[in-house]
């Protein structure tokens, strides 16, 4: 197959190496960043590429992540094809700008190396950042692993850029877990992204096109605001099918299917659990765990977390008796987390709905085993049994 | 100006057409309005130059007049007129213009 | 140096019908500053007044390309544009040969205080850009509250002249002398009501290939409780009083523009405005004298370094 000719699919890469070598491949016009932990290394090593010449991208070395995202948005209403990347605390300190960048509908890449919020402050991974930025009109693209890491980077340029979305893409990985570990991967040659990629095409007015001066960032009255955010919902409707077609056409050239989420053993699954990124890879051994003992679990592993895939989701669903969602972020509702409250949502409009509890797990970095997930089975099946739930939401991975 | 719905607004709330508040009337603000005595006046272009409201009229280097659609009648040009010159007079709006 | 009429040949890049209030100083700022270089200007403002008052959907004042995006980035946002210039240049996207000026715009809320850190960067980064503050000296567009630009004395809605507290008790910081402490290439002080020195040093910094600053007085009817007259008046003694010198930085070499014959007392500037009227009460003298000493030995400090290297 001539896609595996062009990928060397032996390269040793941390996450946060990957990204930043889909960047150079990428090469961008622009890039401002600025380090935090653990997504520093993502800026240190695109750093070094353009002190060495690997790519011809204008570096802004900003003061803050505020001014990152900032000078993001100044460069892409001036026509540049710009991507940066950050965690934690410096994407909660972007939280303002977030919203403006969707708004513009700038087409913005952003690796964000899911890191807990402060306080108390910590350093390791949950997606309290990038949960708490949901609702800012960014597509989330979540990563199981360094591949995925990868691949989602090189996808988000084409998403971001379609025609009919023109909004900025968040691509999530797991801090640490992911971004610091070394996987083997699949990595292209770099005409195989530039192609893949295509020239940036300006869809927009440029700031720097003077014979046509164009004003950005007029304030709207209550006569005009809503249909600016009108806009920005529909193209967030629309991202569902330019995110499934560009998968497909990634997986032209990449052999690697992707999708709005990942199904394993969900076919005659009586119980499953709902988790993104690495923690679905750990999941992955307890659900074949438990295949091996006789027990019908599966796992479902949304990638796509804006837009959310509901209908979808809840097709998955259907014909599961008990589902538990493991969200690495509490949303404080005293409900449940985030991912679960939308699954939940989802499965509203179905005539037999599957019992459902919500469960937080792994918040800064707490270490999420596979005994954990076969624990969550065993009680799903016993849901399944008693079609009894006990505790709608709680807390597993935590000191009683 | 007729309001478009949000399929036909134009996407981002950017606005395509440079300097389009000249089509917004802000004379009504105005209490009093200046007043130009071109007999006295020398083209210094003071008022020009102060003016907030880009309200002067000046073409080929001669002070025209005012942009009373535009201009909300501070009176920063009478006041800045130079002292030997007061060509212009700021007059309550419903009065007559007495200076030819 | 241009003379006026042949600033007036050039086209208005800042159109009537923006919503700034009668009397603005604002305006004649601006108006000057884009008059100022024969190249095209991409401008970004900071939220506040300049920003509310000339883009209220669907008109805008502006006829250059123009971005607002948020209060404390007006910096950061220009930083991202003058880069974009340079990787379109680079990349053939835009032609060699097309040079365009930036310059953004900030009150002194946007500047002095939220806006300083991104301000900061993009001088230390060395972006070629012209920041314009224009300093009105208090958060004008919210209603007038305090900055850390406003005067001693002065009256706000956050620093009220209360039966205790008699209005703001801080001297006002100095960002001119913080941004010379950058070391660019030229910052200066201008008054609106001196348009040949006020677009004197624009013409200067637009020229310049490296990060250049002005720091503007603006006065404010509404918030200084002036009459709109009176605005390019009270800017003017605001500069014979020695509030507002007139003094560049080149090269590092500072420069008084202006030095009045006879400094006027700070009484004549405080006494036009509203917003000092307590001062004016025979047991709040010592904030007048106070005022003037500070200014007084300000203005000493100034005189000592003029022609020097600071």
């Amino acid at each position: 197959m001539t896609a595996e000719k062009k990928a060397k699919c032996s390269t040793g890469l941390t996450g946060n190496i990957a990204v930043a070598y889909a960047m150079k491949q990428i090469n961008p016009d622009v890039v401002a960043a600025y380090p935090i932990t653990p997504s520093t290394t993502v800026v240190e090593e695109f750093s070094s590429y353009v002190a060495d010449g690997a790519v011809t991208t204008e570096l802004i070395t900003v003061e803050s992540e505020h001014s990152a995202m900032s000078a993001c948005i100044g460069a892409a209403a001036a026509g540049a094809r710009v991507m940066t990347a950050t965690s934690s605390q410096g994407l909660a300190l972007m939280w303002e700008m977030l919203y403006i960048a969707s708004g513009m509908r700038l087409p913005i890449v952003m690796t964000c190396v899911n890191r807990a919020l402060s306080a108390p402050l910590n350093i390791h991974c949950d997606h309290s950042d990038s949960m708490g930025a949901r609702d800012s009109g960014w597509i989330q693209l979540y990563s199981e692993t360094v591949q995925e890491a990868y691949d989602n980077v090189v996808q988000a340029v084409r998403i971001a850029e379609h025609g009919n979305l023109l909004l900025p893409v968040m691509v999530c990985l797991d801090g640490f877990i992911t971004s610091h570990s070394i996987e083997n991967l699949c990595v292209f040659d770099d005409d195989t992204v530039k192609g893949f990629i295509g020239e940036y095409k300006l869809n927009q007015p440029s700031l720097l096109d003077v014979e046509h001066p164009t004003s950005y960032g007029a304030v709207a009255l209550p006569d005009s605001y809503i249909e600016s955010r009108r806009q920005l919902a529909e193209a967030m409707i629309n991202a569902k099918d330019v995110i499934t077609d560009v998968a497909k056409e990634y997986e032209k050239v990449s052999g690697r299917h992707y999708g709005l989420m990942e199904r394993y053993m969900m076919d005659d699954a009586d119980a499953a659990i709902v988790i993104m990124s690495s923690a679905a890879g750990t999941t992955k051994v307890a659900v074949d765990e438990m295949r091996k003992r006789g027990l019908k679990v599966g796992l479902l592993k949304p990638r796509v977390f804006r837009p959310f895939p509901y209908i979808e989701i809840a097709d998955a669903l259907k014909n599961i008796k008990s589902v538990a969602v493991l969200d690495r972020a509490d949303s404080y509702s005293s409900f449940g987390g985030p991912l679960f409250t939308e699954i939940r949502s989802s499965l509203y409009e179905l005539d037999k709905r599957p019992k459902i509890i919500s469960r937080i797990f792994g918040l800064g970095g707490r270490e999420y085993g596979v005994q954990d997930a076969v624990k969550i089975f065993e009680e799903l099946l016993k849901i399944k049994e008693t079609g009894k739930v006990d505790k709608l939401y709680n807390y597993i991975t935590v000191r009683e | 100006m007729m309001k478009r719905g949000w399929k036909e607004t134009p996407i981002r709330g950017i606005i395509l057409e440079a300097g389009s508040s000249h089509d917004y009337a802000t004379g009504g603000w105005r209490k009093i309005k200046p007043v130009l005595d071109s007999a006295k006046c020398i083209d210094c272009m003071l008022c020009w130059v102060f003016c907030p409201d880009s309200a002067v009229i000046v073409e080929n280097g001669k002070m025209l007049g005012f942009d009373l659609e535009h201009c909300k009648g501070c009176g920063i040009c009478a006041e800045e007129c130079p002292d030997k010159v007061k060509a212009i007079t700021m007059l309550a709006e419903e009065e007559e213009e007495e200076i030819a | 140096m241009a003379t006026l009429k042949e600033l007036t040949g050039k086209k208005e890049l800042f159109a009537g019908g923006h919503r700034l209030c009668s009397g603005c100083g604002i305006p004649p700022i601006v108006r000057l500053i884009l008059r100022s270089t024969e190249h095209p200007i991409v401008a970004s403002t900071a939220t506040g007044c300049l920003e509310v008052g000339t883009s209220i959907y669907p008109y805008t004042s502006w006829r250059i390309p123009w971005i607002h995006s948020a209060f404390e980035n007006t910096a950061a946002t220009i930083s991202g544009i003058e880069t974009a210039y340079r990787a379109l240049k680079k990349r053939g996207r835009l032609p060699a040969d097309k040079e365009i000026k930036f310059v953004a715009f900030g009150g002194d809320g946007g500047t002095y205080d939220i806006g300083l850190q991104a301000l900061s960067g993009a001088l230390e980064r060395r972006h070629s850009f012209l920041y314009v503050c224009y300093d009105n000296g208090a958060y004008m567009n919210t209603g007038i509250q305090r900055s850390s630009s406003t005067p001693f004395g002065a009256n706000t809605t956050t620093s009220p002249v209360g039966e205790v507290i008699p209005g703001k008790q801080e001297f006002r910081k100095d960002l001119t002398k913080i941004v010379i402490a950058h070391n660019v290439p030229y910052a200066a002080q201008a008054s609106p009501h001196n348009w040949k020195d006020l677009n004197n040093k624009a013409q200067k910094a637009l020229a310049i290939n490296g990060p250049t600053f002005l720091n503007i007085i603006s006065p404010c009817p509404l918030g200084w409780y002036t009459k709109p007259e009176e605005s390019i008046e009270i800017a003017k003694v605001a500069v014979d009083t020695c509030f507002w010198p007139l003094y560049e930085v080149e090269n590092s070499i500072l420069k008084v523009n202006y030095k009045p014959k006879e400094k006027r007392a700070i009484e004549d500037w405080l006494k036009m405005q509203g917003r000092f009227k307590h001062l004016f009460l025979p047991n709040n003298k010592w904030m007048i004298d106070k005022f003037q000493e500070y200014i007084n030995k300000e203005w000493e400090r100034l005189l000592m370094l003029d022609g020097k290297q600071v």
